[in-house]
């Protein structure tokens, strides 16, 4: 009786994983990230000018926005100095409107990071989904959606943006144009932005559909949308990642050159490219600094997020450990 | 005798090989076919074990994903407990079906996907059979199985990369079983295995087979290992069955010419110091099979009509060949 008494061998189930953040520490990017120190300096100003921005309202010294605190009287004020006529100092020198360059450079660099953003992101969206649906299905699906994309590469994307641009100028009424010009922007420069995503994408989807594990997924009757979503894809999006951070790069210099030409941002939402095209007028009578400064924060975050995406890309390459 | 679990009648499968439209137009060429199965049958006993052999190119994989329902077959018809799986599977019936049968591939690293823990690996045919089973119920399940392929739950947090070739084959051989399956297409599971691991891999599925009666389809081009495995062995020469017969009676009496080159080529200690006959020329490429018999350019009985006429299977003793030889009794 007492053998019958005696505890079963009890089942086991497998422990639960460590958590995200020790995962994230024990890694091997977290390690090559310690090891570069190109890497540490550009994540660090990276992430200093996207706080800037974010922090913007509740950290820059004026609003450059507001009327009632501005004073015409400070206009040109050069850099590190007492303004004339008021007790206001300016860092970085005022514009000729008397609004602190520092200032609108936190608030128009919020505006380049949102719109580059959020058009990598509508690229990556739609050229992801492209490419896996490509890749997958091959065939006449696939040529369909690869020429197309062909087709869009033989453009130079600035092109394709303005067009688009145009497009809906035409289509959206007058009197929505200034609140929609923002969204308008992010769709032109995703638009012309998703071709390579869904390139990389479908070899990248064409290599693993042909493996055994979509095979085993497939033979249990997985339905196709899910051994996309939920076998391949996390298969494919190392290089999204890498591109994706590059593209960041690319979409922000493409938002500047777009406000720089005047078909970008309203005026009442100046980005980096508006601002640097307001200083360019002024270039060549002294007052350098309305232009410099924006340039140069242009160039330090395109150059950043560039050193990042390069980084990733050699972290994320088992050739190069 | 039991009646076959699985029954393959006549099966073709043909590939479409041909270069793009634009091209084929340029060059005034037209399609391009492969066979690379050709009118094959047999069947497989409940509880037994069917093995596959032939070089590569010779459509053993095929036949696999045939089975399986990876690829449509273009002709012929495969059966599964009576029931027809070739006129498409749909809705409950095919849920029903799927869960009855498995595959186990020839290499685990590419079976495994490589961003998946392994617990979530081996619970993911649970996921797709077992829709009412809770999270907890899973865990203890996968812990189970992985015990039962002599692994440690604790594994279960691990990733496919953190394994042993042979630990991977235990992984692939857990989730093959997880939603407790009748039937399994065994592609070549050992061959990209250590010689050490191969036995304890072939001795796992062994006694997996007579712990649960598991049907095996076993694909494999080493002899020694069908020999091992098999009850009833079919051997494949470019698409098309040579010779099929139970494995004792195959490996003492070989009939097909080319099983008795095979087994001349197996390395044998009674061998030593002998030399061996070889297995002499390639196989050719099935873009352009010889006419008649598919062995006739290797075959050292070849004559006129082995180089015009296609042999059928003809029954010999034990055995089934696909030899004019054979069944004219030269040799």
């Amino acid at each position: 009786m007492t053998m019958e008494n005696a505890p079963a061998a009890k089942p086991i189930a497998p422990p639960r994983p460590k958590g995200r953040l020790r995962q994230a520490l024990d890694s091997d990017i977290f390690y090559s990230y310690r090891r570069s120190p190109v890497t540490i300096v550009a994540s660090i100003v990276a992430v200093s000018l996207i706080l800037m921005a974010i922090l913007a309202p509740w950290i820059a010294p004026h609003d450059p926005f507001n009327p009632a605190s501005l004073n015409l009287m400070d206009g040109f004020t050069p850099p590190m100095s007492q303004s004339a006529f008021g007790d206001n100092w300016f860092l970085m020198g005022a514009d000729n409107q008397g609004r602190d360059v520092f200032s609108t450079i936190m608030y128009g660099s919020r505006v380049s990071l949102f719109v580059g953003a959020m058009a990598t992101l509508f690229a990556i969206t739609l050229g992801v989904t492209l490419g896996l649906t490509a890749g997958y299905n091959g065939g006449t699906v696939d040529a369909i959606i690869m020429r197309i994309a062909d087709i869009q590469l033989s453009f130079p994307g600035i092109l394709i943006a303005l067009l688009i641009f145009g497009i809906a100028r035409g289509v959206i009424p007058a009197n929505q144009q200034e609140s929609m010009a923002i969204w308008v922007l992010i769709v032109a420069i995703g638009l012309s932005n998703w071709a390579q995503f869904a390139r990389t994408v479908r070899g990248a989807t064409m290599v693993e559909r042909q493996k055994d594990y979509v095979s085993a997924a497939r033979i249990i009757g997985v339905h196709p949308v899910l051994i996309l979503i939920r076998h391949i894809l996390p298969n494919v999006l190392g290089p999204v990642l890498v591109i994706g951070t590059i593209g960041l790069a690319l979409a922000i210099i493409e938002e500047a050159t777009l406000s720089f030409l005047g078909v970008g941002v309203p005026p009442t939402q100046p980005s980096l490219g508006t601002l640097i095209r307001i200083g360019q007028q002024y270039l060549f009578s002294g007052e350098w600094w309305i232009l410099f400064f924006p340039a140069v924060t242009l160039v330090l975050l395109a150059l950043s997020v560039n050193l990042l995406g390069d980084w990733l890309r050699d972290a994320l390459n088992p050739k190069l450990r | 005798m039991s009646e076959p679990l699985l029954d393959v009648r006549h099966l073709s499968r043909r590939f479409d090989v041909s270069p793009p439209w634009l091209n084929r137009k340029l060059e005034r060429t037209g399609k391009v076919y492969v066979n690379a199965v050709k009118d094959v049958s047999f069947s497989v006993k409940r509880g037994e074990t069917f093995a596959l052999v032939g070089e590569s190119g010779s459509g053993k994989t095929t036949i696999a994903r045939l089975i399986v329902g990876l690829l449509e077959p273009t002709e012929g018809e495969i059966v599964f407990d009576g029931q027809s799986l070739s006129r498409g599977l749909q809705g409950r019936e095919a849920r029903r079906l799927r869960r009855r049968f498995q595959m186990i591939f020839q290499d685990p690293l590419a079976s495994l996907n490589p961003r998946w823990r392994v617990t979530d690996i081996i619970a993911e045919p649970l996921r797709a059979f077992e829709r009412g089973m809770n999270d907890r119920a899973r865990r203890l399940r996968v812990g189970e199985l992985l015990t039962l392929v002599g692994l440690s739950p604790e594994d279960g947090v691990k990733f496919p990369h953190q394994f042993s070739g042979g630990q991977r084959q235990r992984i692939a051989i857990a989730r093959a079983l997880a939603a407790k399956p009748e039937f399994i297409v065994c592609d070549e599971p050992t061959s990209a295995l250590d010689v050490s691991v191969q036995a304890q891999i072939l001795n796992l599925m062994k006694d997996l087979q007579d712990e649960f009666g598991l049907t095996y389809v076993f694909i494999s081009h080493n002899l020694q290992v069908v020999r091992h495995m098999a009850n009833e062995i079919g051997v494949l020469y470019l698409g098309r069955l040579a010779e099929v017969g139970e494995s004792e009676a195959l490996f003492e009496h070989p009939r097909h010419p080319y099983t008795r080159m095979l087994l001349d080529a197996v390395p044998d200690i009674d061998m030593t110091g002998r030399r061996r006959k070889k297995v002499e020329g390639e196989i050719p490429s099935p873009l352009r099979p010889p006419p008649g018999c598919p062995f006739n350019p290797r075959c050292p009985f070849a004559n006129d009509r082995c180089r015009i006429e296609v042999p059928g299977l003809t029954p010999v003793g034990l055995q089934a060949a696909a030899c004019h030889a054979v069944e004219e009794g030269r040799i």
